[in-house]
């Protein structure tokens, strides 16, 4: 293998990696807030079919029009997309806010229910081609050696879900919204207190994390896995979920975890062609034997022996930088009194 | 309206609601709804060959259910049931072609005890599994469950393209088909095996009056309540989950086995069927109470079955079916107290009481 081979393998990793950091991020910062949106798995898969089919549909109106070449139908799906994480997010919130009902079954019942809508409604436009998003590589910077390829030759989806991720934790860590975000999702009551309105932010940050999932979905459909097929992307919503607890609820380490599980699924492609004998299952069944032992790290008690192999002197510090809580107020309804 | 009348229609609200949505989505799609609707009747109880069909596939969702009271009752959410039914498939289907097949000779009324009895103990062990990293490993189990069912999945699928492999390959996605004797004896020529809905419903029996009447049921159910409070009352919290949970998995081995034994007879990629997640509908729905389990299961099988015969017949997705459950119970779920979908302001009182 060559160094131009090395460098397609990473861009590509980067690429994959995207949709994921996105749903990563928009789970991150809705849990941030305290509430539990389980439904990724099904909200990723109907936004995936939503924002493709309107792609599609708009697309082909433009055509009719004898418009070709145009970035709107791609947008709109976007849009479509996002408006879909939203609708399923707002449910979620306000299924457990107002109607004080379980959020952990509201949101598994919705994501068999959404992944069901989407293999439904989706029918009719499965395996044909359709728009996608357009390649954009950015002046000069795509000329540095290495760097170039890999990070700023790819298409704004891709940019975008960095950015994102960038935002999130600048949002989060840096500004006095940010400390309210973690506020509510914490210490609800002392939020309260000073005069926040809890519930409110907690549907702001549950709908701007459903929209983001919804992005994620489509950029799937639209720029890595294109079109829409049954169960197009079935299974990634749970490993966005497992990936936020892995990311101690940080979108930088979130990113970091979406980023580290695109490299083993490419290294598991690279690995199965180097060696043939070596059966498939073994490849196939290491995403979710990853997610199983990520968990396992992440649980304080895996957390703990690992800082246990490392000389003393450096035990503290890395106990520190590895050690994640969960929003100590996660999943619990709030009453504003 | 009174109160008193709302509170009495109240009920139907959901489910005209889900009908209500499900039929637009049909318009949606360009289908026409009572055509619909007629074909899902015709699919489910139109005659005798449709009527046992779902019948038997009311028997697996039956004892996933019936498990599932046990984890529910004991605040776990067991999504890892629809891999433990691939484990006890796996272990019928082991039995079948390892021991059944070379030993003709083996009648069939010790290969299937034999054949039941290793399926509850396979999908017994795949749940202990789920149960030991959590307890242990402070892995949620709907995490575990999610990848082992995955796992549970790939495990299928290697089998039956690897070592169980037809030898004379083929398209065909599934072992060869189990001797005679290692099945479940089956009604007339329909895939429905009485003996199976007997055991479903023994099982159903047995779990109703340990839940409801021993002291293994009152610990469960203080357990699933209040975690650390019974854990300060004495209860092993991490022993009963571990019990719970393996209970679960060997009544969905046993879902898994009536699969392969009656309504397959060979080992297939698709094994499940999504029974198991449908059985966890099921319980929310029936909120955990054994004889509303009963018959939203028939329900439910009703509509999974008249699903694919809507599929043949009017050419629209067979996951309608789980579309109409997943609404029908997300309603039901989302409105069962009417007082907070009208109520605009909470008192200070109510308040009080309504902490979770």
């Amino acid at each position: 293998m060559n160094d131009t081979q090395i460098i397609k393998i990473l861009a590509s990793i980067i690429a994959q990696s995207a949709p994921l950091m996105l749903a990563v991020t928009g789970e991150t910062i809705t849990e941030r807030g305290g509430v539990i949106n389980l439904s990724l798995d099904g909200t990723m898969l109907l936004s995936a079919m939503t924002g493709f089919v309107v792609a599609l549909q708009s697309n082909l109106m433009l055509e009719g029009m004898g418009i070709t070449g145009n970035m709107l139908p791609v947008l709109l799906g976007f849009a479509a997309a996002a408006l879909v994480g939203i609708l399923a997010a707002l449910l979620i919130a306000w299924g457990s806010i107002r109607l004080r009902q379980d959020q952990v079954a509201i949101g598994f019942v919705l994501t068999l229910l959404l992944a069901d809508m989407a293999n439904f409604l989706g029918q009719n436009h499965t395996r044909i081609p359709g728009p996608s998003v357009a390649y954009m590589p950015i002046p000069l910077l795509k000329d540095i050696p290495a760097l170039g390829p890999m990070f700023f030759s790819h298409n704004l989806a891709i940019y975008f879900a960095f950015l994102v991720v960038g935002l999130a934790w600048w949002w989060t860590y840096k500004t006095q919204p940010g400390l309210r975000l973690r506020g509510v999702g914490d210490r609800p009551e002392s939020a309260f207190a000073r005069g926040i309105k809890v519930n409110r932010l907690r549907y702001i940050y549950t709908a701007i994390g459903g929209a983001l999932v919804g992005i994620a979905g489509a950029t799937y459909s639209l720029s890595i896995k294109l079109g829409w097929s049954d169960n197009h992307i079935l299974g990634i919503g749970w490993i966005a979920l497992a990936i936020v607890i892995f990311g101690g609820w940080h979108p930088v380490r979130g990113a970091f975890g979406a980023i580290l599980y695109g490299a083993t699924k490419a290294l598991a492609t690279v690995l199965q062609q180097a060696f043939p004998e070596v059966p498939v299952v073994l490849f196939n069944s290491l995403q979710w034997l990853l997610m199983l032992g990520v968990l396992l790290l992440a649980g304080s008690k895996g957390l703990q022996r690992l800082v246990d192999i490392v000389p003393r002197p450096l035990q503290r510090p890395l106990a520190r930088s590895l050690r994640v809580a969960a929003p100590q107020s996660l999943g619990k309804v709030f009453v504003e009194e | 309206m009174s109160e008193q009348t709302i509170r009495r229609i109240w009920p139907s609200v959901p489910i005209v609601t889900a009908l209500l949505f499900i039929t637009l989505l049909l318009v949606a799609v360009g289908a026409k709804p009572l055509t619909a609707y007629q074909a899902f009747f015709d699919g489910s109880f139109g005659g005798t060959d449709q009527t046992l069909s779902t019948l038997a596939f009311w028997v697996p969702l039956l004892l996933c259910s019936t498990g599932l009271l046990v984890t529910f009752t004991a605040g776990l959410w067991n999504i890892g049931v629809e891999g433990q039914m691939i484990a006890g498939a796996i272990g019928s289907s082991a039995v079948s072609l390892l021991v059944a097949k070379p030993n003709p000779s083996i009648p069939g009324w010790v290969i299937l005890p034999l054949s039941i009895i290793v399926a509850m103990l396979c999908g017994a062990l795949w749940a202990a599994l789920a149960a030991v990293l959590k307890t242990r490993g402070g892995i949620h189990e709907i995490f575990s469950g999610v990848a082992l069912n995955n796992l549970a999945i790939i495990a299928t699928n290697y089998l039956i393209s690897g070592p169980w492999q037809p030898p004379e390959g083929g398209t065909f996605r599934g072992t060869v088909p189990f001797p005679e004797q290692a099945l479940f004896p089956l009604l007339g020529t329909s895939r429905f095996s009485p003996l199976s809905l007997i055991l479903a419903l023994i099982a159903l029996i047995l779990v109703a009056l340990a839940l409801r009447g021993t002291f293994w049921g009152l610990k469960l159910k203080a357990q699933g309540k209040n975690l650390r409070s019974a854990f300060l009352l004495g209860v092993a919290s991490e022993r009963e989950a571990i019990n719970a949970m393996m209970v679960c998995g060997a009544l969905a081995g046993l879902a898994g086995s009536v699969r392969v034994l009656s309504w397959f007879d060979s080992l297939r990629q698709s094994i499940s069927g999504g029974i198991g997640f449908l059985a966890i509908l099921v319980v929310l729905l029936a909120s955990i109470r054994p004889l509303w389990t009963l018959l939203i299961g028939l329900l439910f099988s009703a509509l999974l079955n008249g699903g694919t015969f809507v599929h043949s017949r009017v050419q629209l997705h067979s996951s309608l079916s789980g579309l109409i459950q997943g609404t029908l119970v997300l309603l039901v779920l989302l409105l069962s107290d009417y007082t907070r979908v009208f109520r605009r302001k909470e008192t200070v009182t109510e308040a009080n009481t309504g902490h979770e």
